[in-house]
């Protein structure tokens, strides 16, 4: 097919890269949706304020739909590590399975308060309870996230265990959760999950406001989920940072990869753009002198290792700089645009809901954002090839032997290709046929007509 | 008790839960679907959808627990049914992901569609005919390991033998009988008297021939693994309180008397007969190459796993707790006296 002759270690990654890149999604979403319909609930009960209760509900309910498809691609994702890289899930089943088992904890949790919380709307006199029952489903949701990612912290940095001839011997199952990589994958992971789901729950608001649908409800989610995009995205970009010192000292092999170093260097400069030639050229780039120093150890004179210090077997491949420039150029973007919004909302507040071009490039920012989920994983990810377990085992060792796995992927593709489909149609017709403004003059809430 | 009978005893209990509440939303999926082709979508929707609605998700971690808890207690498992079930186990999750995503579409999207209807219902019948390959391929037989550690699953093997389907079988028929005396007791309790007689005609009908397929994988077994066959023999009394528990549970459907006590009676049938399954089967976890002795995970590790699971069971049982008495056990919610989705 692809390639001639069978390689069951190809097809395991294609197809271990195909259900990732999709469950990220919606896993980004159910993590986090619920903090943002905590917020508006929240705000709704202690302001008195209709409109944010009404949106807390109306997210809640497209919520749900996303749930399901990020609930049973991630049962897929469980069940294909093991499918897909049984050697690797021996190992991982010795030294991160602590994580794993609580992560699943983590999802029972939100999954039991969840199915509660969408059917008592109205059922407890006082509204607090209700909003009570939404903070295990925002527990549970940040927590599975914090411990999955814990599981991949240890793939790239692994600690808490000794290895002896590439045999796992000793294992401290709490220490191999305090891999190096934790805390800045953990918060950052958190943080761009949030931010993503501001964006794209603004982009909504916008859409509705560039419709000519300017109800105050508009405004007050755009609102609402603009400034809690600007707090994440300034929280984002400050981890981001310390997730490059942290390469600098752990996986220096990731850092020289990204930023195409070669030689180890004091004063290095970073390199934006470019193309790399056959013999390691870079052409067309663009120098900021001292810049990847400043990126790794926070020191414009300080030393950063180089590929060429690295064994060439162990180099990851280099066009994940491609990848980590337009995730970089992304997120100048999406800064820039929730900069100007934050501006125009604090010198020209009606200008911020009404100006066309800022709408516009606020329903951008959404997809770019999903994007840039999606980019820093696979960098992520790629970025640490040749090794599934960083130093102990390489990513060759772990796949599979098994026939067949080209048709899986096959099969696995047309399952998503059909669950995206259906989960946008969905999604729209249910929010078509019942608009907001519908549903405040059904509740009979204040100016549910009000133009 | 050891760490290793511990380990398989806690696994087998979460698979044991998994069996009970999947069969439950599987069936029902089915019925829901089966009765609006028969044109009685109308008298047992409502109560389906009530019942089923908070709970789907709360099913799925049943399963997720098992798996990734067995991998951590016995990681060797991930290595050898990994590598056998890529086929089965990957059928298995295609069909997992649209039975639960179209759930999804159908009830909480806008309106309810006949295409979605059916993809959930007939996939809810095809999980258990798939799941059930795991254990079939446990008894050995359908795998075949050679001396470099080599894995292949003899997939013509397991196709072709008699045992196999009998496993099938008795998996598709006990998710439609739990399921229906499960229904039972909701639609009595919900005093929906016209949903309540549909079910409870599901529910004898299906009682019959589930007692006749497991006798048939009973003495498919003999044959099969003679070995197991025989262990199961010595924990005989366990198969008969099984029988009893049955005909318990169907006397008191058929009397249309005390119906929860009776789906207790399916649980201990149910119980009964998977644990003595389960204990005939020790110390095998895949006949005859791994037992729960080989490679069990380190001491640290076990005891780590243990604790969090101790810990998590304090946190889950007071919310699923929460979640029956909201859902299951409040007469205004079961009788559709409140509707706050």
């Amino acid at each position: 097919m692809l390639l001639s002759g069978y390689d069951p270690v190809f097809y395991s990654r294609i197809l271990t890269s195909l259900t990732l890149g999709f469950h990220i999604i919606f896993a980004t979403i159910g993590v986090g949706v619920p903090l943002m319909i905590a917020l508006a609930e929240w705000i709704g009960i202690k302001r008195d304020d209709p409109h944010y209760l009404l949106l807390a509900r109306r997210w809640a309910r497209g919520f749900v739909i996303t749930v399901a498809v990020g609930v049973v691609t991630g049962t897929a994702i469980g069940l294909q590590l093991s499918l897909l890289w049984p050697s690797f899930m021996r190992v991982a089943g010795q030294s991160i399975a602590l994580p794993l088992f609580m992560e699943t904890f983590a999802f029972f949790f939100e999954a039991i308060f969840l199915g509660i919380y969408l059917y008592t709307w109205d059922r407890f006199k006082n509204r607090m309870v209700h909003f009570w029952l939404l903070i295990p489903v925002v527990i549970g949701s940040s927590g599975s996230a914090f411990f999955i990612t814990i599981v991949n912290a240890f793939m790239n940095a692994p600690v808490g265990v000794t290895v002896e001839g590439g045999k796992i011997v000793d294992i401290s199952p709490f220490g191999a959760m305090l891999s190096p990589a934790m805390p800045t994958k953990v918060t950052h992971v958190l943080v761009t999950a949030y931010l993503t789901c501001a964006f794209i729950l603004a982009a909504i608001a916008a859409w509705s406001l560039l419709k000519g649908r300017n109800h105050v409800y508009y405004k007050k989610a755009l609102k609402l989920t603009m400034v809690s995009a600007f707090v994440f995205i300034i929280a984002s970009a400050m981890i981001g940072d310390l997730s490059g010192k942290y390469l600098a000292k752990y996986q220096p092999e990731k850092l020289a990869a990204i930023e195409w170093h070669f030689e180890t260097t004091a004063q290095a400069p970073l390199i934006f753009g470019g193309i790399l030639t056959e013999d390691n050229e870079i052409k067309y780039g663009l120098k900021i002198p001292f810049a990847l120093s400043i990126l790794a150890h926070g020191n414009p004179n300080a030393v950063v290792i180089g590929l060429n210090d690295i064994p060439e077997d162990e180099h990851p491949p280099l066009w994940i700089h491609y990848l980590f420039d337009s995730k970089m150029a992304f997120v100048a973007i999406m800064t820039l645009i929730a900069a100007v919004f934050m501006i125009l909302l604090w010198r020209n507040r009606n200008k911020a809901y009404t100006s066309k071009w800022m709408l516009r490039s606020i329903i951008v920012a959404a997809p770019l954002a999903v994007l840039t989920i999606e980019h820093g994983w696979i960098f992520s990810e790629v970025g640490r090839q040749p090794w599934i377990l960083r130093g102990i085992m390489r990513t060759s060792e772990g796949a599979t032997v098994s026939t067949h796995v080209d048709t899986m992927l096959i099969l696995f593709a047309l399952l998503y290709i059909v669950l995206a489909i259906t989960v946008v149609r969905v999604l729209i017709r249910m929010f078509r046929s019942n608009t907001a403004e519908a549903e405040m003059a059904d509740r009979l809430i204040p100016g549910g007509e009000d133009k | 008790m050891s760490y290793e009978v511990l380990g398989i005893t806690v696994l087998w209990t979460f698979l044991f839960g998994y069996l009970i509440i999947a069969s439950i939303d599987f069936g029902a999926g089915f019925f829901s679907f089966y009765s609006s082709i028969t044109g009685k979508r109308h008298l047992i929707h409502n109560i389906i959808e009530r019942y089923l609605s908070p709970v789907w998700e709360v099913t799925n971690v049943f399963l997720v627990f098992f798996f990734v808890g067995i991998v951590g207690f016995f990681p060797d498992t991930a290595y050898y049914f990994g590598t056998a079930l890529l086929i089965p186990g990957s059928i298995a999750i295609i069909l997992l992901a649209i039975r639960g995503a179209y759930y999804a579409f159908n009830s909480y999207g806008t309106r309810s569609k006949p295409a979605y209807m059916f993809l959930y219902g007939a996939s809810g019948l095809l999980i258990p005919a798939s799941l059930s390959t795991v254990l079939t391929i446990s008894e050995g037989g359908y795998i075949e390991v050679d001396s470099s550690g080599k894995v292949t699953f003899l997939f013509e093997k397991l196709f072709a033998s008699s045992y196999s389907w009998t496993v099938v079988l008795l998996a598709i028929v006990s998710v439609l009988y739990i399921s229906a005396m499960f229904l039972t007791y909701y639609a009595a309790r919900a005093k929906d008297v016209n949903a309540f007689e549909v079910v409870r005609k599901y529910a004898l009908a299906w009682s019959a021939p589930t007692i006749l397929s497991s006798l048939l994988v009973f003495f498919a077994i003999s044959s099969h693994n003679p070995e197991h066959f025989q262990r199961m023999l010595d924990l005989a009394w366990m198969f008969v309180a099984s029988f009893i528990c049955f005909l318990v549970a169907v006397y008191l459907v058929w009397t249309k008397k005390r119906l929860g006590l009776s789906f207790v009676f399916v649980m201990l049938q149910f119980g009964f007969a998977f644990y003595g399954y389960g204990a005939g089967h020790l110390p095998y976890i895949l006949y005859p190459y791994l037992t729960i002795y080989d490679n069990f995970t380190s001491e640290p590790m076990a005891i780590g796993l243990i604790s969090v699971f101790v810990l998590g069971l304090m946190l889950l049982i007071p919310s699923l707790y929460l979640l029956m008495r909201l859902f299951l056990f409040d007469a205004n919610y079961v009788q559709g006296k409140r509707e706050n989705h």
